[in-house]
């Protein structure tokens, strides 16, 4: 019985949001560092108690002041300060290779709230417009310019690597290189509103090739949906004010791109499984789905027209 | 000289070690905002201002020194043992010569780990 708290413990430290389960260079160091730390800290913390317990209990003489004195100066001033050194220099060690350049893929992406705005600019190519989902190709390092316009966000991928903040009025860099492939989370790391917590996306690292394929899939219109109720419903109502939906007359950018929704594991910047009726959910019920989001609920239209929506947006693959 | 030969400790010789390290962190972070601001960019190689932090660093290490071997002198060498409370002037000179030895000591550290990023930063990212 007494293995069961502890395994629901363990499960923390695996999984796709996990620092302890790196999956990029960064966060490999980061948790070299935190189990030598977390050993080093065990230690200490035997020794300590140890001592404790021989000097209340097993030692029979009292500690001369001399002895006592030498015990503070080496174990409360000396060995911290040392250990403290010693710390400090593989960290100090560790900022120059975390910050090295990135590739020449660049991805900028912007924290809106309550979603993630997704530029990937490739070398030489035009950029390609995206939302609320990473792919990332693996074993190359990529530059994200992390911005933002309204509050203060924070990016966070654990398995890859450290967060950095998106603050108003800069432009924050961050080099992730993931070393293998997988899906991972990512979540908005700074308390930015009432849906804070709804506010993550999904990575996908993938082979190279892999990956220029998608993005090359992702650069193009959408493929499905020409002449589509779904589509003449989203149009008549509005949405294309604020979505995209490229190869459509929906070119509004207020909101996410929609042009490959389908494609997304996710609805809802990472926070509903990406289904038929969790799309008519999103549409009716946004207001108690997503609290505080820019998008109204349109739970007035009929339900056949949110029904054909959300089929709709299911083949914009 | 604040640090070296005055007879009696107070509490200017007993400030003077921190204030040694306050001097020495403004003038590695200004100098350090300065070439990196004036660099253009964060490609900026940062070799000269590191023997510039070297060349602030060793003096200011020095003058902690100095400043200990005073303060150990006021403290009467350690002849006689903490706490020093007794309401009389010898015990108000052993007094502040150990917080001042004390605090040598913490700034001697500081200004370490303050240049200590010098060793391992080499431009302005």
């Amino acid at each position: 019985m007494r293995a069961v708290p502890l395994a629901g413990l363990l499960a923390g430290c695996g999984g796709v949001q996990s620092a302890l389960d790196p999956a990029g260079f960064e966060a490999e160091q980061v948790a070299r560092l935190f189990w030598a730390m977390l050993v080093a800290s065990g230690v200490i913390w035997v020794l300590v108690l140890g001592l404790a317990h021989y000097a209340s209990g097993r030692r029979e003489k009292p500690w001369s002041q001399r002895d006592a004195g030498r015990l503070i100066v080496w174990g409360g001033a000396v060995v911290p300060t040392l250990l403290l050194a010693v710390l400090l220099f593989f960290g100090l060690r560790l900022m120059p290779e975390l910050r090295a350049p990135g590739g020449p893929l660049r991805v900028h992406v912007e924290g809106e709230q309550f979603w993630w705005r997704v530029r990937y600019h490739p070398p030489g190519g035009a950029p390609v417009e995206s939302a609320n989902a990473l792919v990332l190709p693996v074993g190359q390092r990529v530059e994200f310019s992390l911005s933002t316009r309204d509050v203060i966000h924070s990016f966070w991928v654990p398995a890859l690597g450290g967060k950095m903040d998106m603050i108003p009025g800069r432009t924050n860099r961050l080099v992730l290189e993931p070393t293998r492939t997988g899906e991972f989370r990512g979540a908005c790391a700074e308390l930015c509103g009432a849906s804070h917590a709804l506010m993550a996306f999904t990575v996908r690292v993938v082979e190279p090739a892999e990956f220029e394929a998608w993005l090359a899939r992702e650069a193009a219109p959408a493929a499905a949906g020409t002449g589509h109720a779904g589509e003449a419903a989203f149009l008549a109502h509005g949405c294309g004010a604020c979505h995209s939906v490229r190869g459509t007359a929906a070119r509004g950018a207020i909101g996410p791109d929609l042009t490959h929704l389908a494609s997304r594991p996710t609805l809802g910047a990472g926070i509903l499984e990406n289904s038929a009726a969790n799309r008519a959910a999103f549409i009716a019920r946004v207001d108690e789905i997503k609290p505080a989001a820019r998008m109204p609920a349109y739970g007035t239209l009929l339900d056949t027209e949110i029904a054909a929506i959300a089929a709709w947006l299911g083949m914009l693959r | 000289m604040l640090i070296h030969n005055r007879r009696h400790a107070n509490l200017w010789t007993l400030l003077a070690p921190p204030a040694i390290w306050a001097v020495h962190f403004l003038l590695c972070y200004v100098a350090a905002a300065i070439a990196c601001a004036k660099g253009g960019g964060p490609w900026v190689d940062l070799t000269s201002l590191r023997w510039v932090i070297l060349g602030i660093t060793l003096p200011a290490l020095g003058l902690i020194l100095v400043a200990g071997r005073q303060a150990r002198r006021h403290w009467g060498f350690g002849t006689d043992d903490p706490p020093h409370d007794q309401a009389t002037d010898e015990d108000r000179q052993h007094f502040l010569g150990y917080a001042t030895l004390l605090l040598c000591a913490l700034s001697f550290v500081s200004v370490i780990f303050v240049a200590m990023p010098a060793i391992t930063i080499a431009d302005c990212r």
